[in-house]
């Protein structure tokens, strides 16, 4: 299952893709918006881990443009902030709170998300 | 305690103690004992003073009239009984001369004749005494009366040396042989042969004193008659004895025929004095009235006017003094009421800025926490994974960057916590582009999210001031937080600081967002009034700012273009702890 991994903290992404990997995952990851709809171009992911906090571009507008380039993909947000404002835009973009995720976040329970979207 | 300071005690409003004012603050709408003071000297100045005027004119007019009136009747009744004495005397003349003409020397001369002219004088005009005869020499050859006058020489008298000369006489009073006061009227009779004799009568003063007495009675003063010299000739009750000089400080000097005009007696009170020469005699009619007693009527309609007047005056303070501190006490507590309700609304926005800046820190604390979180994971696969050599080469590295991030936890509470302390007011010297910094430094985060552009612009020439750090904070946190919900993702916001003059720092703070309509522009500083009520807004964000500006001596004022952006323009002083002392000083000497 290839995941990929969206991020502007770069060392929250690396060693999230890296625990991955140790559990036979492929993890892809990206440090702004723009990196990861760069990605998608060239790859297809199963699902995509996405912060909702980043500069330039919100998590919730990347989401936007990956539907478009490259439809089907599964998305779970991730976030440091809890407001309420980003708790609704954020659970109503990806059909239900169950993926929208606070940081920190538990590894077992988000590859349990991952799975649960992912449908294996 | 006193009576008089028990009494104030109990009566003393609740505004009073709030003294002169409190330079700076801005919290207290009014000085209310000035306010107090004021009012109560324009109502009682507007409703006295007519009042006042009034009352004197009135007194003026009245006592004018009156004193007019009371010339007047002086005058008529001396003119009137002037007439009356005056006729008296020609009527007595005038018979005389008719018996000296109807009858010869001889006719009179015997006994009988000269007594019965005597019973028709009396009998027909009256006032008679006697009648008597003197022959050129001034021996007294015949008399017909109550007394033994007959023979006795008169040529020495001075009546009869003028009688002789001028050929009538009119006496004084006088008292004469007979000792009791009288006057005489005598007429000389030529005769053919060069010759003359004279026919003298004596008048009593009945007749005077009774027509002068009924002038009494009418309540008006005293009528009576002098000589020419002041001499007393008939009874007066306050003037002087009969035959002595009238008792005036000063005697009219009788060179007018008639004249009413005021003067005092010898203990000082107040006359209304007339005379009257009366003519042909040498006689003066007086009438002299004290004005007490004529203006007593008008005294009395003076008395219960000024009595009026006084209850009215009374009545009218009571009033003014009653309404005029209700009142004023209404307004002080109305005013504290709000003072009170814009303090607990500081301290709700106080709560709220702290809150939304917990909120803001949460989340940037979150995302260190999730690093060592993941960290701490990574170092655990290792652990339970990897080999020995990964680990040797990976582990300081991981541990190298979980304190980095730690580390960057302990930056965020620290700054937290410094914010914190300094919401505690507190007078302090202040660096204007720390205090900027620090509020900004919570915004640091969204502003990288919303792609916003902060801008700061200090000029090195402010220099470090003393005011209130935490107030200078919450006004800066209310209005970047205002700056931020104005712009949308990609805005600027961009925050100078100059001098504007000697004596005053002048902070702008500008966004490019939506703009305040001109309409909204004029009341966004009251309370209560928001724009965005149906998102939380409270309406207090910027009446609470106001407060503060006013609290540090500053001023707020703000101008906006809708669509252009907004501009807070907030003026500081540099002294503002000078007048921070005043006003600790003054709320010290009140209590």
């Amino acid at each position: 299952m290839r995941i990929l991994l969206v991020d502007d903290e770069y060392e929250l992404v690396t060693t999230l893709a890296e625990r991955m990997e140790l559990r036979g995952l492929e993890a892809d990851w990206a440090t702004s918006g723009d990196d990861a709809l760069a990605r998608i171009t060239t790859t297809s992911y199963d699902v995509v881990v996405i912060d909702i906090k980043m500069p330039k571009i919100s998590g919730i507008e990347v989401k936007r443009r990956m539907e478009k380039i490259r439809p089907g993909m599964k998305y779970i947000f991730m976030t440091g902030h809890g407001s309420e404002g980003d708790f609704q835009e954020g659970s109503t973009e990806v059909g239900g709170e169950r993926y929208y995720l606070l940081k920190p976040v538990a590894i077992e329970s988000l590859l349990e998300k991952i799975n649960e979207v992912s449908g294996h | 305690m006193s009576i008089t300071e028990a009494i104030m005690a109990k009566f003393k409003p609740e505004f009073w103690a709030t003294g002169g004012g409190e330079p700076g603050s801005g919290r207290r709408v009014l000085n209310f004992r000035r306010t107090w003071e004021q009012a109560i000297l324009l109502m009682l100045g507007v409703s006295l003073v007519p009042l006042l005027a009034l009352a004197h004119l009135d007194f003026q007019v009245t006592r004018n009239h009156a004193e007019n009136e009371m010339a007047l009747r002086t005058g008529r009744l001396l003119n009137d009984n002037m007439r009356a004495v005056s006729f008296f005397l020609q009527e007595r003349r005038a018979a005389l001369q008719f018996v000296i003409q109807t009858h010869t020397l001889a006719e009179l001369a015997d006994e009988r004749g000269l007594a019965l002219n005597l019973e028709g004088l009396r009998s027909s005009v009256g006032g008679f005494v006697d009648l008597g005869l003197f022959d050129g020499s001034g021996r007294h050859f015949r008399y017909s009366g109550p007394y033994s006058l007959q023979d006795l020489d008169y040529a020495a008298e001075s009546w009869f040396q003028e009688v002789v000369t001028a050929g009538v006489h009119i006496s004084d009073f006088y008292r004469g042989f007979r000792d009791d006061p009288h006057l005489v009227i005598a007429l000389r009779r030529d005769m053919d042969d060069g010759s003359f004799y004279i026919l003298r009568a004596t008048l009593s003063t009945e007749w005077f004193n009774a027509q002068l007495a009924q002038f009494k009675r009418s309540g008006y003063g005293e009528a009576f008659l002098v000589n020419r010299q002041g001499i007393v000739q008939t009874p007066t009750m306050n003037y002087g004895e009969v035959l002595q000089r009238v008792r005036l400080p000063e005697l009219p000097s009788f060179t007018e025929e008639f004249r009413v005009f005021p003067g005092v007696d010898e203990d000082g009170r107040e006359l209304i004095i007339g005379y009257a020469v009366i003519p042909d005699a040498p006689f003066i009619l007086m009438v002299i009235q004290r004005k007490s007693e004529v203006l007593r009527s008008w005294v009395q309609t003076r008395l219960v006017i000024t009595a009026f007047v006084a209850v009215s005056i009374i009545l009218i303070i009571l009033v003014i003094l009653g309404v005029t501190t209700r009142l004023v006490n209404k307004l002080y507590q109305a005013d504290h009421e709000r003072i009170k309700a814009m303090q607990e609304a500081e301290q709700v926005g106080k709560l709220a800025s702290v809150g939304r800046l917990a909120a803001g820190v949460a989340h940037e604390i979150n995302n260190p926490l999730a690093i060592i979180n993941e960290k701490a994971g990574l170092m655990r696969d290792l652990l339970v994974h990897g080999n020995q050599e990964t680990r040797l080469v990976r582990m300081p590295v991981l541990l190298d960057a979980i304190r980095e991030a730690v580390e960057r936890c302990a930056v965020i509470t620290r700054r937290l916590l410094g914010f914190a302390r300094h919401l505690e007011s507190r007078w302090q010297e202040v660096r204007i582009q720390d205090v900027i910094e620090e509020v900004l430094a919570f915004h640091g985060k969204e502003a990288e999210y919303r792609n916003i552009n902060l801008c700061v612009d200090v000029a090195p020439e402010v220099p470090v001031f003393v005011s209130d750090r935490g107030k200078l904070q919450q006004i800066f946190l209310n209005l970047v937080s205002n700056a931020f919900a104005a712009i949308g993702d990609g805005g600027h916001i961009y925050i100078t600081g100059t001098m504007k003059n000697e004596a005053q720092v002048l902070v702008t703070v500008t966004d490019d967002g939506t703009g305040i309509p001109a309409v909204d522009l004029k009341r966004i500083f009251e309370p209560f009034f928001s724009t965005r009520t149906q998102r939380g807004g409270t309406g207090l964000g910027l009446s609470i700012t106001y407060g503060l500006v006013r609290e540090l001596g500053g001023n707020i004022q703000v101008e906006s273009a809708v669509g252009v952006g907004t501009r807070f323009f907030v003026t500081l002083p540099l002294n503002a702890a000078k007048l921070q002392d005043g006003r600790e000083e003054n709320a010290n000497s009140v209590g």
